[in-house]
C-alpha cells in the first residue's frame, strides 16, 4: 500500500433527502449539484425522494416557458456519476397518483419504515 | 366577483384547502406555480376538487403545467390558460385574492 | 473579455464565456491561446465530446466522469487522466470546459 492510499479517507455514506417540488424553489437544483459533487469525490451516495420531492422525477418536464433550467436532463447524468441508489417513498407516490413508470430514471420504492432504518445506517443525512 | 390564485402545492401547504373553504360559489380559482399539482388525477385531492368544480370555474397556468410534466393529463374541467389568458382573467374579475 | 475580429465577447473573472452562444472555433482558439495551448485534433475531439455531454445533461462533467465518457466514446487509451492532462494541463475538466465554451464543472470547488 502506498502512502497516498493509506491517507485517503474512507468514503462516507451520504443520504440526500429531497422533499420539494422541482421548480418552486432552488433547493432541488442545489441538492442535485451537491449529489454530483459528492459522487465525483467518491462518496457513497443514496438519493431519496419524499413528499413533493417525488415530483422532481416526473417525466416530460419542460420549464422553458418559465425560463428555468430543466432538472430532468441532469438527473439523467446520475448514472454516469455512478449514483444508482435512488428511492421514492411509496406513500408519497400514492398520494400524488404517481407510478414508477411515470418517472424519468429507474428508482425503487421504499416504505416509510425502511426509510427510517436507512437514515440510521448513514454517516450523514442531508436534507433539501 | 373574485379570482383566487393559489401557488403552493396542495400536498405541502393548506393554501388549496383554505381557499376551497373560503371561496364563495361562483368565484374562480387559478392554479399557478406548484399549485398546478392539484390538477393531477388520482391524488388524495381529486375527489374534493371534482366536487368543487360545480361551485367554481378552475384554471391552471399552462407554462407551469408544462414545466412540471403534467400538462398532458389534468383533471377534466380544469381549463389551462397561458400568460395572456391569466392577465385577461385578472382584468375580468373585480378582485384578485392570492393564497401563498 | 475576449476580442475576436473586432467583436468583444464577455467572460467571467476566470475566463469562462458568460453566454454559451458566443462560442465559435476562433473563440475556442483564443481561449486556448491564453492558456498557452495550440488546439490539435486531440483537443477538438475532447471539446466536441464535452459539448455533446453538455447538450445531453446540461452540466460540464467532473474529472472522473470526463475520463469515463472519453473512455466510452474515444477508446480506453484516451480514457485516462494522464492522457487528458497531457492535452489540457493539470486540470483538464476545468480547462477543456472553458475552451468548449461551457460553464465550469459544478462539482469543481
Amino acid at each position: 500500500m502506498t502512502d497516498t492510499e493509506h491517507k485517503k479517507p474512507k468514503p462516507k455514506k451520504l443520504l440526500f433527502l429531497n422533499r420539494r417540488a422541482p421548480y418552486g424553489c432552488s433547493l432541488p437544483r442545489e441538492a442535485l449539484d451537491a449529489v454530483l459533487m459528492a459522487s465525483a469525490f467518491g462518496q457513497q451516495v443514496t438519493l431519496v425522494f419524499l413528499d413533493d420531492g417525488v415530483f422532481q422525477l416526473k417525466k416530460k418536464q419542460d420549464p422553458a416557458d418559465i425560463e428555468m433550467k430543466n432538472l430532468s436532463k441532469t438527473f439523467a447524468a446520475l448514472e454516469m456519476y455512478g449514483v444508482n441508489e435512488i428511492y421514492v417513498e411509496q406513500a408519497s407516490m400514492q398520494k400524488r397518483g404517481l407510478t414508477l413508470a411515470q418517472l424519468l430514471i429507474p428508482a425503487q420504492f421504499i416504505a416509510t419504515q425502511e426509510l427510517s432504518l436507512m437514515l440510521e445506517q448513514q454517516d450523514q443525512v442531508l436534507s433539501f | 366577483m373574485i379570482l383566487h390564485t393559489i401557488n403552493r402545492s396542495p400536498f405541502g401547504s393548506s393554501c388549496l384547502q383554505s381557499c376551497l373553504d373560503v371561496a364563495a360559489a361562483g368565484s374562480a380559482i387559478i392554479l399557478i406555480e406548484d399549485a398546478v399539482y392539484a390538477a393531477l388525477p388520482n391524488t388524495q385531492y381529486t375527489d374534493q376538487i371534482a366536487a368543487a368544480l360545480g361551485k367554481h370555474k378552475f384554471y391552471a397556468l399552462d407554462p407551469d403545467l408544462k414545466a412540471r410534466g403534467i400538462h398532458e393529463a389534468t383533471l377534466d374541467g380544469i381549463e389551462s390558460v397561458d400568460y395572456d389568458g391569466f392577465v385577461a382573467l385578472c382584468t375580468e374579475f373585480s378582485k384578485v385574492v392570492s393564497w401563498y | 473579455m475576449l476580442v475576436i475580429d473586432g467583436h468583444s465577447i464577455a467572460t467571467d473573472k476566470e475566463g469562462y464565456l458568460k453566454n454559451l452562444n458566443d462560442w465559435s472555433k476562433p473563440v475556442a482558439e483564443a481561449i486556448a491561446l491564453q492558456e498557452h495551448i495550440t488546439l490539435t485534433h486531440q483537443h477538438w475531439e475532447i471539446i466536441e465530446l464535452l459539448q455533446g455531454f453538455y447538450q445531453e445533461f446540461e452540466i460540464s462533467p467532473a474529472m472522473r466522469v470526463l475520463v469515463k465518457a472519453v473512455g466510452q466514446q474515444l477508446g480506453k487509451d484516451k480514457g485516462r487522466s494522464i492522457y487528458l492532462m497531457g492535452s489540457f494541463s493539470e486540470s483538464p475538466a476545468k480547462l477543456a470546459s472553458k475552451i468548449a465554451g461551457l460553464p465550469k464543472p459544478t462539482n469543481c470547488l
